[in-house]
């Protein structure tokens, strides 16, 4: 057995691969790990997510993996570049934890389940379906993507592995 | 940032300051709760890549135990007072005489004594540098968390993640006793806040 490509995505980043290639993202709190799978080509992407929106931001060069609507379009891109057809992708989604429960928390304290809202939506705006999602709860998880089955791994402290 | 355009060395060893009077007090405090020497090291202060800010305690994935709050008034930001699993132990069995298990689950009581302990401390530690600048900071209810370090700590980065993809951190780091385990205070001022602060201190901007 060969040993399969790992390749890691960090906070506000994404990356793109190929048949055994392995996507990886650690330590996913209030970010949501997305993933787009293209099962014929054996194409898939992962982007890590920070925050709901780019129209918040406030830095000269947009980093695009970092906002939900500038993630989704940003990897669509990137994944037909290398022969993905868009519109065989489906869509995974983990994360958008509450790591923190706050009485009367403000807004920024929501911002788990506001990343997931805004990924859904920029991802329906694209026509992708998402077929399966470990998202919410309170806890933190890391997640591994299998480019050719599309399989995503996710693993959490309280929780163990689970499949979806 | 552009605050640090300037003078960069000096605004870094001002806030170096800011995180030793603040730390420093909240690790007297410690010392008493604990009626034993608390040994604090020099704060580093640091404008880190976000990924790089989880490997100040073990790196993203490593479990710890977070007492996290929101500071708030003239200068907001985000406070994370960080002990591994073993030092929470410690501080159960030292303070309440708790023989918590090692790495099993908490129970209510222990985490919200380890949530109090760690409101003790960051109150100190406000308390402290409210006094220095003569700013108004509140605190907020503090929040526990015991999960991988990059889950929890990516709650911090937020404000700064608007403005780029690094934040600026001062770190604290304690060491109690004969014990070799470190525990680490996290202050991450909102970006809007360092000019605040620096005014506050007549540091010129």
């Amino acid at each position: 057995m060969t040993e399969a490509n790992l390749i890691k995505i960090g906070m506000a980043d994404m990356n793109v691969g190929i048949g055994g290639t392995l996507l990886r993202t650690t330590g996913l709190g209030s970010c949501v790990g997305l993933t787009l799978h293209d099962a014929e080509r054996q194409i898939a992407g992962m982007a890590h997510i920070m925050l709901p929106s780019s129209e918040i931001a406030r830095e000269g060069k947009l980093n695009l993996a970092k906002y939900a609507d500038t993630a989704v379009p940003e990897l669509i891109d990137r994944l037909a570049r290398i022969g993905a057809d868009p519109r065989r992708l489906v869509a995974k989604l983990a994360g958008g934890a509450q790591m923190f429960a706050f009485a009367g928390g403000s807004d920024s304290m929501r911002i788990g389940p506001r990343n997931v809202e805004s990924t859904k939506h920029a991802l329906a705006l694209r026509s992708i379906p998402v077929i399966a999602e470990d998202t919410g709860g309170n806890y933190g998880r890391t997640i591994e993507l299998d480019c050719r089955s599309g399989i995503v791994s996710i693993r959490s402290v309280q929780h163990g592995v689970k499949e979806i | 940032m552009n605050m640090f355009s300037q003078d960069a060395d000096f605004k870094m060893d001002v806030l170096r300051e800011v995180g030793n009077i603040g730390a420093g007090n909240a690790a007297t405090a410690l010392s008493r709760l604990l009626d034993k020497p608390v040994d604090m090291a020099v704060p580093k202060v640091n404008l880190l890549p976000f990924e790089r800010i989880a490997e100040q305690v073990g790196g993203s994935e490593a479990v710890i135990v977070a007492i996290f709050l929101r500071m708030e008034g003239d200068a907001p930001g985000n406070m994370f007072f960080l002990i591994s699993r073993e030092q929470a132990r410690h501080l159960l069995q030292g303070l309440l005489g708790i023989d918590a298990a090692a790495d099993g689950d908490y129970s209510e009581l222990e985490l919200s004594a380890l949530c109090e302990i760690g409101n003790i401390l960051a109150g100190s530690y406000l308390s402290a540098l409210a006094d220095l600048t003569g700013l108004y900071m509140s605190p907020t209810v503090p929040s526990i968390a015991v999960d991988m370090a990059g889950a929890i700590l990516s709650y911090g980065l937020l404000q700064f993640g608007t403005m780029g993809d690094d934040a600026l951190l001062i770190d604290t780091t304690f060491l109690h006793g004969s014990q070799e385990s470190e525990g680490h205070f996290f202050l991450i001022p909102d970006p809007d806040s360092f000019e605040k602060l620096f005014r506050a201190l007549g540091v010129p901007i």
